[in-house]
């Protein structure tokens, strides 16, 4: 199968990359964009997607700092 | 007392750190490929940016075969030392609790920091007393280290807690302060700051990062 892992920081952490995008923003004329959060996507291909959490778990994210999401796009 | 201090492709630290170690015994590298810490009385995982720090700091390295060893001779109670990127793979690998955020300014940061010494208790900081201040350099742009709260009261609590940045000094947004920290049996400590750029008064104004590499050996006495 082919999917996406979304990793972003979890929730209450300080995401500095994301608040200097968000402070950026204005000064190209946009305004009233809030909250800005900057993650990491990864694409793979897996003859065996069973183990796709537990590789998330062990390596495409630290789960005491980054949530993930799996999603499949092609089976 | 030998020391075998880690190499990984992307280190950078690990000839300073090989010339600290010097100072207060024999010192070795140990390639990453390496699962031999034969002779070796303690390891220091250095600084510098482990395979790249692709992926996320620390991430890649944990799963060296160099650190499956460190990961044994740790479980033995051997000392093992993270100093900034070690740190980081040191929480990766789980050896210390915690992990390693981007500062929280965003900038890549190199300055002198004072340190207290909180809990001297472990075996790196054995030649220190608490409310000791250390004078060492920072360098790094991923050294906010992050645990939840619940989990830093646990470890305020046990004594894990091993140095803070001096008031007014915290240079990355580290939660509470904290620049070091040890595992629960204190033998394993990882900390950002880097003390084997702190031997030598002459050459870097403070020679304070000796104590460190000096403890392990009164650990052993």
């Amino acid at each position: 199968m082919k999917a996406r892992v979304l990793i972003r920081p979890k929730e209450g952490i300080l995401d500095p990359q994301g608040k200097a995008v968000e402070r950026a923003l204005p000064a190209l004329g946009f305004e009233g964009i809030d909250n800005v959060r900057v993650g990491r996507l990864v694409e793979l291909e897996a003859d065996d997607p069973a183990h796709l959490e537990s590789l998330c778990e062990k390596l495409l994210a630290n789960p005491l700092i980054e949530d993930f999401e799996i999603e499949e796009i092609e089976a | 007392m030998r020391f075998g201090v880690l190499q990984f492709p992307g280190s950078c630290d690990e000839r300073d750190a090989i010339a600290a170690c010097g100072r207060v015994g024999e010192a070795e590298m140990i390639w990453h490929e390496s699962t031999d810490l034969s002779g070796v009385d303690a390891v220091v995982v250095p600084g510098g940016f482990s395979y790249g720090d692709y992926l996320r700091v620390g991430a890649i390295a944990r799963f060296a075969p160099a650190m499956e060893a460190v990961t044994r001779f740790a479980a033995d109670g051997g000392p093992v030392l993270g100093i900034c990127n070690g740190f980081q793979v040191l929480c990766e690998a789980g050896l210390l609790p915690g992990a390693l955020l981007p500062n929280e300014g965003r900038k890549f940061l190199c300055r002198q920091v004072d340190l207290e010494v909180v809990s001297a208790d472990s075996v790196w900081l054995g030649a220190t007393e608490p409310g000791q201040t250390l004078s060492i350099p920072v360098k790094h742009a991923n050294g906010r280290w992050f645990a939840p709260d619940q989990t830093v009261d646990a470890l305020e609590e046990a004594g894990q807690i091993a140095l803070r940045y001096a008031a007014g000094q915290n240079p990355n947004g580290s939660t509470r302060d904290i620049a070091g920290v040890t595992n629960e049996a204190g033998n394993v400590m990882g900390l950002m700051p880097h003390p084997e750029h702190a031997v030598d008064a002459a050459l870097t104004g403070s020679a304070d990062g000796l104590e460190i590499f000096r403890s392990p050996a009164l650990a052993t006495a």
